[in-house]
């Protein structure tokens, strides 16, 4: 099984570096973008012997408590199947 | 009385910690590894400055994982003074024992210099034997050094007299263009709400002697180690 | 196991080596070697490792002297500094990838010069750099220097080293060729120095550190070929740094080598295992005989040819003492690094691999090393052109109009101008050793132990050796000294970088010859052996090379840290004097290409006996408590130096100057006398600040070495004014050029797109 997590800040903290590369992307000319938020990306091997159930609890935990912090940031985890 | 300064892999400013305490303000202290588990025989701990595991998640965000992070909330909620410097005050921050987080700075660079900052507040062990208002220089050295947290918290912060230095101008001036990181109301640094545990940024252990460019941040050890020395003839 | 390929004339050159050498190897060897041992042989006879084009000629340098502990051929040069205590230090080039790749290039070398400094029982208390980019007014040369600041600051920062200093200079030529010179200097208590030596039969060799995968494969190689349009496909040869497992490996060597235990340690940089390896053998006349089986890879199913020669970082090679390796094991665990036994002494004197349960490579190691080709390349002297007095300004003596107007434009130069925007983002003040800030004519750090403290200093004038190689070289050495003696220390050693293009061609070599004479006149004068240092050649894309660049890393000692002098004027009504005399030296100068764009000679004349008596004079000066400042005089010339004097510091205010002098330069034109006396830039000059009761003392002083010494004037006021011959030449706020001088860089790198 693989699984992703995505970890970005929340709404209402500023973001200097998603607001760097907008005003970046905007000088070289790219049109239409209203707004970039820049967040982390994890992926996630895991072993077999895990259920989906676990897996999806551990992994909701390893978000919470390590991977964000609650304070600044939101976190989003996806589980895929490989077969 | 007993120092401990803690180590976490990638810690860099535990030799300076240690070299304050034991040859600046002369009082006995230890290097005390990550890996411990108890903080039984100290009077006061300092969280160093650093990059505890490469700061790669988050600054501070691993480091609070360290066995020793469980003694430390322990000791701090039995009274011990428990002293953040930079990515100290990371770790309290991410540990839970400060409320708030520290964002990359505004300018998305590191930023190392002398800064001024404003004594706010002296009801404390740290900060007692300085005046408030007093302005002090003090160096930074930081790239995630922009403090932030909710309304309500700064609310609460500010209605507990919690901030106890903020970042100002040469005459004291709390202003933006002395804002050196973007820091929600140039907070440089807080205490909890026993304000027995204290986080800054800027380094005092740096600026602790003349030969360094300044000796405002000695006041800030020896105010702690006259705090212990009261408290053990009490 | 690989198979055996056919050897080829290509796959020859793929390795960098030529038809010729190929002969040689056969000869040697007694047979063809397979594509491993091609491999091996190829990186280290390449120029980096090898050294095959310069060392004829580096033969020519000092490397002795009383202070002397190790001189070169060690990972770094080892300088005893007193009171039981060695200064362990060197200089590096990581000019090809940080073009490549500049926040790695760039990241990779400090952390590369850190390993050189800590694998020999050092701890690195102090990082500078010295960097050439293209002009900023290109977007490309702004986003690698901004790459490459930010490269070397995140690595020193987290690694915990202080970068004290450096220097940053722009020209045309190195544009697509930049140079990233990187520094190191570490402490080690006396006796307690380690070598990187493979010593004992049956010892047990350890890898320790990051485990190993395909990157920076032939880095080493690539550091030694130009530049073409394909170079950008190069990228994957580029290695990432890790500052925090270097960080981890530092504290781990360290704690290891108190336990002595440890009988020889280097660092896998340049072409990693297979340099550390035959290297280490050489060095103690052993051989090693290692299991490739047993190295940590990151990656799965490397051949033996990518595991021997991978330039992963962070890696170290250690040889410990038979039946202690769990003990040395047991250290690197505790801090969380891998640390295996791959491989044993031998008394074979041949480096011998094994993978897959066969023997892959069976080398003699000095066919490696001693017996890597020497060549005594072609040379042909290219003095270029010109003459400054022959330009339209000097013939027809037009002077300017405006000097303010003249002196703000060079202090806004990005050759002159304030470099606060690079080091503010370097933490140069970790470790609480720094006495000096960033900004001063060389830093200083504090023994802690001790009363004593360490100067060092960066300086190269490509301009000056593109002229005139020999003079040039001089004229960098010498004022490396006079940087040292400016904070009041006295010159030790030097390591040197020395940056060339194409050795291939003979203009280049002659130059590189004639830095080598002037550099060993001018270390023979000041008694500064060189302890070590690196070559580059090869730095040209698309066939332009850089000006030669030799960069001179010098340090110094000073007893008593209280004797530390700083550059600023500190109090008004001090008399300002000049030590030293200033003529008619404008070739090469910065006022030259600012104001005229002309690269032209004579370059300024340089009398060593004259500077080492000004340097001697300053420093007796010092120790005497007789000033309050002492500034260099160089880049820019006499009014750039003033201003820098002038301008406010940390806990030091803003000063003005009042300058009153009398000057006529014999054979210059009377309207270009301002010129000379503002921008002129001889040699041999310090300007100094003093209480006027003290002057009688001081002008003694000068006269008893044969030293002129002039009063230019006074601090004093908020202007910065200068009467030449009692006619005011300029006169403008102090405030107003602060402001000019600080900006210039913030101004540049603000308009980068993105930045890294």
């Amino acid at each position: 099984m693989r699984a992703k997590i995505f970890v970005k800040l929340k709404a209402s903290v500023l973001d200097p570096q998603g607001k760097t590369i907008h005003q970046a992307v905007q000088t070289l000319g790219y049109r239409g973008i209203e707004d970039i938020r820049q967040g982390k990306y994890f992926e996630i091997a895991l072993s077999d012997s895990l259920t989906r159930d676990e897996a999806w609890a551990m992994l909701d935990r390893l978000a919470r408590e390590v991977l964000s912090n609650p304070v600044i940031e939101e976190y989003r985890v996806e589980l895929e199947e490989t077969s | 009385m007993k120092f401990g300064v803690v180590v976490f892999p990638g810690s860099n400013c535990d030799h300076d910690a240690y070299h304050v305490i034991s040859k600046v303000i002369g009082q006995p202290v230890d290097f005390i590894w990550h890996q411990a588990t108890s903080l039984e025989g100290y009077d006061a701990v300092i969280l160093p400055g650093g990059f505890s595991y490469g700061d790669y998640l988050r600054a501070g965000a691993i480091a609070r994982f360290s066995p020793i992070m469980r003694a430390v909330t322990s000791f701090a909620a039995t009274g011990g003074l428990v002293l953040g410097i930079c990515n100290g005050f990371q770790i309290l921050c991410e540990s839970g024992l400060l409320p708030g987080a520290l964002l990359p700075n505004r300018t998305m660079k590191f930023v190392c210099q002398f800064v001024h900052v404003r004594v706010e507040a002296t009801d404390t062990p740290f900060t007692h034997l300085y005046e408030r208002g007093q302005i002090l220089s003090l160096p930074i050295a930081h790239g995630e050094g922009n403090y932030y947290c909710d309304a309500e918290t700064l609310e609460r912060l500010r209605r507990e007299n919690r901030i106890l230095l903020r970042y100002c101008d040469e005459q004291g001036r709390v202003t933006e263009e002395a804002n050196p990181n973007g820091s929600l109301d140039n907070i440089a640094g807080i205490c909890n709400r026993q304000r027995n545990v204290f986080g800054l940024m800027p380094h005092p252990e740096r600026a602790a002697e003349e030969a360094l460019g300044g000796a405002d941040g000695r006041i800030l050890f020896h105010s702690m180690a006259m705090a212990l020395a009261e408290l053990a003839q009490d | 196991m690989l198979e055996q390929p056919v050897i080829t004339p290509q796959l020859i050159e793929a390795q960098g080596l030529t038809e010729d050498e190929y002969r040689r190897i056969v000869e040697r060897l007694g047979r063809e070697p397979n594509l491993v041992e091609l491999g091996i042989i190829g990186v280290m006879w390449s120029e980096h490792c090898s050294y095959k084009s310069s060392k004829v000629h580096l033969r020519r340098l000092p490397t002795e002297g009383e202070c002397v502990v190790q001189g070169p051929g060690e990972n770094a040069g080892v300088v005893d500094i007193g009171d039981g205590w060695y200064v362990v230090f060197k200089i590096e080039s990581h000019n090809h990838p940080s073009f490549i790749e500049p926040y790695q290039g760039a990241a990779t070398g400090v952390g590369g010069i850190l390993r050189d400094v800590f694998t020999m029982g050092a701890r690195p208390v102090a990082a500078m750099n010295s960097l050439r980019f293209g002009p900023l007014t290109e977007p490309v040369n702004r986003a690698i220097m901004a790459g490459v600041v930010k490269g070397i600051g995140d690595y020193g920062n987290s690694f915990g080293v202080p970068t004290v200093g450096g220097e940053i200079m722009f020209g045309e030529c190195y544009a697509r060729n930049p140079l990233v010179n990187a520094f190191a200097l570490g402490l080690v208590r006396e006796g307690r120095v380690f070598y990187a030596q493979a010593g004992g039969v049956g010892n047990p060799v350890l890898y320790v550190g990051a485990k190993t995968g395909r990157d920076g494969i032939h880095g080493a190689t690539m550091a030694s070929a130009e530049f073409d349009e394909q170079a950008m496909e190069k990228r994957p040869q580029v290695q990432v740094g890790d500052p925090f497992m270097e960080k981890l490996l530092l504290e781990a060597c360290l704690e290891a080598l108190r336990t002595g235990a440890v009988v020889g340690m280097q660092d896998m940089g340049a072409a990693g295992l297979t340099c550390s390896t035959c290297e280490m053998g050489a060095r103690a006349g052993t051989g090693i005989e290692i299991d490739l089986d047993r190295v940590p890879q990151r990656e799965q199913g490397m051949n033996a040819y990518e595991i021997m020669l991978s330039e992963s970082q962070e890696r170290m090679l250690l040889v410990v003492k038979r039946g202690r390796e769990r003990e040395i094991i047991k250290i690197f665990e505790k801090w969380g690094l891998d640390a295996v036994v791959i491989g044993r002494v031998t008394e074979t004197n041949r480096l011998v691999v094994r993978h897959g349960g066969k023997v892959v490579v069976d080398l003699p190691n000095r066919l490696l090393t001693e017996d890597a080709p020497i060549y005594h390349r072609p040379m042909t002297p290219a003095l270029p052109e010109g003459d400054y007095h022959r330009l339209p300004f000097w013939r027809e003596a037009s002077g300017h109009e405006d000097y303010g107007e003249v002196l703000r434009r060079m202090l806004a130069s990005p050759n002159l101008c304030s470099r606060e925007w690079v080091y503010r983002q370097y933490d140069h003040m970790v470790r609480t050793n720094s006495l000096t800030l960033p900004g001063e004519d060389a830093a200083v750090i504090r023994v802690k132990e001790t009363r004593r403290a360490v100067a060092m200093t960066l300086d190269g004038n490509g301009r000056y050796c593109h002229l005139d190689p020999r003079a040039g070289a001089r004229l960098a050495v010498a004022e490396a000294a006079r940087n040292v003696v400016c904070v009041g220390a006295r010159p030790l050693a030097i390591t040197n970088c020395l940056n060339f293009a194409s050795p291939e061609r003979p203009d280049v070599m002659w130059s590189f010859s004639e830095v080598i004479d002037g550099m060993a006149e001018a270390c023979r004068a000041f008694g500064t052996p060189v302890t070590g240092g690196n070559v580059s050649f090869y730095n040209e894309t698309e066939g332009r090379g850089v000006y030669p660049t030799p960069v001179i890393g010098m340090i110094g000692v000073i007893e008593e840290s209280r004797h530390l002098m700083t550059h600023r004027f500190k109090d008004e009504g001090d008399l300002i004097l000049l030590l030293g005399e200033t003529s008619d030296d404008l070739g090469g100068s910065e006022y030259l290409e600012r104001m005229h764009r002309a690269v032209v000679g004579p370059v300024p004349r340089l009398d060593l006996a004259r500077e080492r008596a000004v340097q001697e004079v300053c420093l007796t000066a010092i120790r005497e408590g007789l000033i309050k400042s002492a500034h260099d005089c160089s880049d820019g010339g006499l009014a750039i130096a003033l201003a820098e004097c002038c301008f406010s510091g940390h806990r030091n205010r803003r000063h003005g100057v009042e300058i009153d002098v009398e000057f006529a330069p014999p054979e210059v034109p009377e309207a270009l006398w301002p010129v000379i006396f503002l921008f002129s830039e001889s040699p041999s000059r310090i300007i100094v600040s003093l209480e006027p009761v003290k002057a009688d003392r001081l002008r003694e002083l000068a006269r008893a070495h044969g030293v002129p010494i002039t009063e230019l004037g006074r601090v004093g006021g908020e202007r910065y004014r200068v009467n030449l011959n009692r006619q005011t030449i300029i006169d403008e706020p102090v405030t107003e050029l602060e402001m000019i001088w600080r900006r210039p860089l913030d101004e540049w790198l603000s308009l980068n797109v993105i930045a890294e």
